[in-house]
C-alpha cells in the first residue's frame, strides 16, 4: 500500500467538506475518485497534498524501498519532497515561464545549490545546473513537448499545457502521481493521447496514479479501482464495473427519480 | 489612418481640457489693482494643444496594439531582419563582441568621470549610482520575488545609522561598518520578512509602509538612542589608509566606491536571478501554491528575497552617511522608498538593465530638469504615466532566456535529412 488515508476529515467553519474518509492505494495502481460536482473530491486531495490542513485523520504513505511514514499536516512542499505529486484541476503552470522552466521547477527540490553556490557558480553548481537542464529536457522528451521547450507556457494548446502539467510534477520524482481532473476541457482525441500517456508513465515511471476525474469513459476504461464520494462521504468503492452499476452511485449522479423510474 | 470618430473623440477631449483648465489658465486676479483678467485666448492654446496630444494618444495607442506580442523566446542568432527594430536591436547589442566594447567603453566613461566634471557633478552621479543599488536591490524582493515593499528605505536607514553610531559610539571606520550595516540590513530584512510571510499584495504593501514609517518614527523620538531629529553629525567620510584628503577628492573617492559596489551589485544580482534560487522566485511570483506544491519552500524563498534585497539597502544606508557625513531621520521618508519602487518600475520589473537605466533616469532627470523648476514634478509625473501606458514592462523589459540542446538540433537535423533523402527518392 503507498497510500492510506484513514478517517480524514475536514471542516471549514460549519461545513463539513470530506467526512471520514478512507482510502487507499496500493503499489502501481490506477484508482480514481470520483463524485457528482461539490462532493469534496479536490478538497480531499487538497488534504493529501498539504495544501489544507485536514481537522482531523491521518495519511500515510509507504514510498517503495522507505519506512512507513505519517504525513498529515506536513507542509506541502515536505509532502512532494517523500514522493507526491500533484496537477491542478484549473491548469496552474508558471504562465510567464518556458516550457523547460516550468520542469525545471519541478526538478528543484531535487536539487542541492544554495545562495552561496549560486553567487560563486563553483564547479559543483554548474554541474548541477547542466545536469537539471539536461533531465528537464529529458522529461520534456518523455511527455513529448521538445517542440515547446523555449515557448512560455501560457503560448501553449490547451491539451500540451495539461501534459506539461504533468511533466512538472512528474520531474519531482515522485511514486504517486496525483491528477486532479488531468481531462477536464479536452477533446476526445486529446483524452484519448491522454489515457495513453497515463498508462505508459504508470510502467516506464513505476509509478502509482490517483486521479480524480469527471469524464466517464476514461475513468472507466483506466482505473482499476474507482472511490465515489458525495457530500463529503464516501457512498461506494470498487471495480469499474461494479461502480457502473451501483444504485447508491447512480441516485447520486442522476438524482432519486431517475431511480424510480426506472 | 485619422477616423472622423477619432477626431470628435478628439474634441470632445479639448473640450473637457478647456474645462479643466479654465480656472488656472483664464481667469488671473489681479490682487494689487482687485481685478480680474481674462484671458481668454489661452483657450485657443489649451484646445489645439489637447486635440493634438489627444490625437497623438490615439495613434500611439494603436501602433502598439499593432505591433501585438511576439510569441517565442528566440534566442540571438533566431532573430531575422524583418524583426521589430527593438528586437533587432536587443540582438545587436546582446552580440559578444559588441557587448564587450560597450562596456569597455562605460567602463572608461565611467572612471573618466569625476575628472572631467565638476564636483557638483560628481555628487549626483554618487546619489544616482546608490539609486542604482538601491534598486537593485528593492529589484530582488520586488521583480524577482514578486512581494511588493514601500518600506524598503527602512533598511537603509538600518545601515545608516548602524555606521553613525559605531562610529560615535565605538569609532568603527566605513570599511567595517559596511559589511556589517549590510549584515543588519539582511537580519532586519529576515525579522520584518517572518510576520509578513502569509500577506501578499495590497496587504503586504500597507504592512511594509506601516514598517518603514514605523523606523523612522523610532529614530525621531528615541532621543537617546539616535539623538532624535537632530540626526548624528560629523561622521567621517570613507578612509584610504589614513590619507588626509580634500573634500574633492575625497568625493571622487567615495564615487570609485560606489562604482566599485554597483559592479559587485550587479554582479551578484546577476548570479542569484540565473541560479536556482532565481527561478524558484519566480515561479513563486507566478503562483505561489502551484510553487509549493511543486515541493519548493515558500518560506525559505521568500524570506532569502526579503533578506538578500535588504542587505544592499543597509550597505548603501552605510555609503550614504559617509557621503553626507550627517545623518537625521528625515532622510528615510516614505518619499525615498517611493522613489526607489519608481526606478525598478520604471526601469523594468526583474530586469538588470532596466532597474539600472530607470534610477539613471529617475535620479538624473529631476537635477536636470531644474531649469523647469516650478513643473519639474508635474513633467515627472506625465513621463511615468506616458511610460506606464505605453510600456508597461518598463523602459528594458525583461527576457526569458531561451536555451539550445545539442540533442534537439540533432534531432531536426536527422528529421531534415531524412525529407530530403525522401524527396530524391
Amino acid at each position: 500500500m503507498v497510500l492510506d488515508v484513514h478517517d480524514l476529515t475536514m471542516d471549514f467553519g460549519g461545513l463539513r467538506a470530506v467526512d471520514h474518509m478512507n482510502l487507499n492505494i496500493n503499489e502501481g495502481e490506477i484508482v480514481a475518485l470520483i463524485g457528482p460536482n461539490g462532493a469534496g473530491k479536490t478538497t480531499f486531495f487538497n488534504c493529501v497534498t498539504g495544501l489544507y490542513k485536514p481537522t482531523a485523520g491521518a495519511v500515510t504513505i509507504h514510498a517503495p524501498g522507505r519506512e512507513e511514514e505519517t504525513i498529515t499536516a506536513l507542509r506541502p512542499h515536505k509532502i512532494t519532497e517523500r514522493g507526491l505529486a500533484r496537477t491542478f484541476q484549473n491548469i496552474r503552470l508558471f504562465q510567464n515561464m518556458t516550457c523547460l522552466e516550468n520542469v525545471m521547477i519541478g526538478r528543484d527540490c531535487r536539487l542541492q545549490a544554495g545562495i552561496l553556490g549560486a553567487i560563486f557558480r563553483n564547479r559543483r553548481t554548474r554541474e548541477e545546473e547542466e545536469k537539471d537542464i539536461h533531465d528537464s529536457y529529458e522529461i520534456l522528451k518523455k511527455i513529448g513537448l521538445t517542440r515547446w521547450v523555449n515557448e512560455v507556457a501560457k503560448n501553449l494548446p490547451y491539451g500540451a499545457q495539461r501534459r506539461l502539467e504533468i511533466a512538472r510534477a512528474l520531474a519531482t520524482e515522485p511514486f504517486l502521481l496525483l491528477l486532479d481532473e488531468p481531462a477536464a476541457g479536452m477533446n476526445p482525441q486529446e483524452t484519448r493521447s491522454l489515457v495513453e500517456l497515463i498508462r505508459r508513465l504508470r510502467h516506464t515511471e513505476d509509478i502509482s496514479i490517483f486521479l480524480i476525474e469527471h469524464d466517464m469513459s476514461l475513468v472507466m476504461t483506466l482505473s482499476e479501482r474507482i472511490y465515489v464520494m458525495d457530500y463529503g462521504k464516501l457512498i461506494a468503492q470498487g471495480k469499474p464495473e461494479e461502480i457502473k452499476h451501483d444504485p447508491v452511485v447512480i441516485k447520486a449522479y442522476l438524482g432519486e427519480d431517475v431511480l424510480a423510474e426506472a | 489612418m485619422i477616423s472622423l470618430q477619432q477626431i470628435k473623440k478628439s474634441a470632445l477631449v479639448a473640450l473637457w481640457f478647456v474645462f479643466l483648465t479654465f480656472p488656472i489658465m483664464v481667469i488671473r486676479v489681479n490682487t494689487i489693482e482687485d481685478v480680474v483678467q481674462w484671458r481668454w485666448y489661452n483657450i485657443l492654446w489649451v484646445a489645439i494643444g489637447s486635440f493634438v496630444l489627444s490625437m497623438l494618444w490615439a495613434y500611439m495607442l494603436e501602433q502598439r496594439a499593432k505591433s501585438g506580442r511576439r510569441r517565442k523566446v528566440v534566442t540571438r542568432k533566431e532573430v531575422t531582419a524583418d524583426a521589430p527594430l527593438s528586437e533587432r536591436l536587443r540582438a545587436r547589442l546582446t552580440e559578444p563582441r559588441v557587448r564587450n566594447r560597450s562596456f569597455i567603453v562605460i567602463g572608461i566613461l565611467a572612471v573618466a568621470y569625476p575628472f572631467v566634471t565638476s564636483m557638483y557633478q560628481t555628487n549626483i552621479m554618487i546619489t544616482a549610482m546608490m539609486y542604482v543599488v538601491l534598486g537593485l536591490g528593492l529589484n530582488i524582493i520586488i521583480g524577482l520575488g514578486g512581494m511588493l515593499n514601500l518600506g524598503y528605505i527602512a533598511f537603509y536607514a538600518v545601515g545608516a545609522y548602524t555606521y553613525a553610531l559605531l562610529n560615535l559610539h565605538f569609532g568603527v571606520n566605513f570599511w567595517l561598518a559596511l559589511p556589517i550595516g549590510a549584515a543588519l540590513g539582511g537580519v532586519m530584512g529576515i525579522l520584518v520578512g517572518i510576520p509578513v510571510l502569509r500577506l501578499r499584495g495590497d496587504y503586504l504593501a500597507i504592512v511594509t509602509l506601516g514598517f518603514g514609517e514605523i523606523v523612522r518614527i523610532v529614530l525621531e523620538n528615541w532621543n537617546s538612542f539616535s539623538n532624535g531629529p537632530q540626526g548624528i553629525a560629523n561622521i567621517p567620510r570613507p578612509g584610504f589608509f589614513g590619507v588626509k584628503m580634500t573634500l574633492p577628492q575625497a568625493m571622487d573617492y567615495t564615487y570609485f566606491i560606489v562604482i566599485g559596489l554597483v559592479v559587485f551589485t550587479i554582479f551578484v544580482v546577476n548570479r542569484l536571478e540565473k541560479s536556482r534560487i532565481g527561478r524558484q522566485w519566480e515561479a513563486m511570483k507566478e503562483d505561489d501554491i502551484a510553487c509549493q506544491a511543486m515541493g519548493i519552500d515558500i518560506r525559505k524563498a521568500k524570506l532569502a528575497a526579503i533578506a538578500l534585497g535588504a542587505v544592499w539597502a543597509g550597505m548603501m544606508g552605510v555609503v550614504f552617511a559617509a557621503k553626507t557625513t550627517f545623518i537625521n531621520p528625515a532622510s528615510f521618508t516614505v518619499w525615498e522608498s517611493i522613489i526607489v519602487l519608481c526606478t525598478v518600475v520604471l526601469g523594468g520589473m526583474g530586469s538588470i538593465p532596466g532597474v539600472i537605466v530607470g534610477a539613471l533616469v529617475l535620479i538624473l532627470l529631476p537635477e536636470y530638469l531644474r531649469a523647469f523648476a516650478d513643473f519639474r514634478l508635474l513633467l515627472f509625473g506625465a513621463i511615468l504615466v506616458i511610460m506606464m501606458v505605453f510600456r508597461p514592462g518598463g523602459i528594458i523589459q525583461k527576457r526569458r532566456k531561451a536555451y539550445t540542446f545539442e540533442t534537439q538540433t540533432a534531432d531536426s537535423s536527422a528529421v531534415a535529412a531524412g525529407q530530403s533523402t525522401g524527396e530524391h527518392e
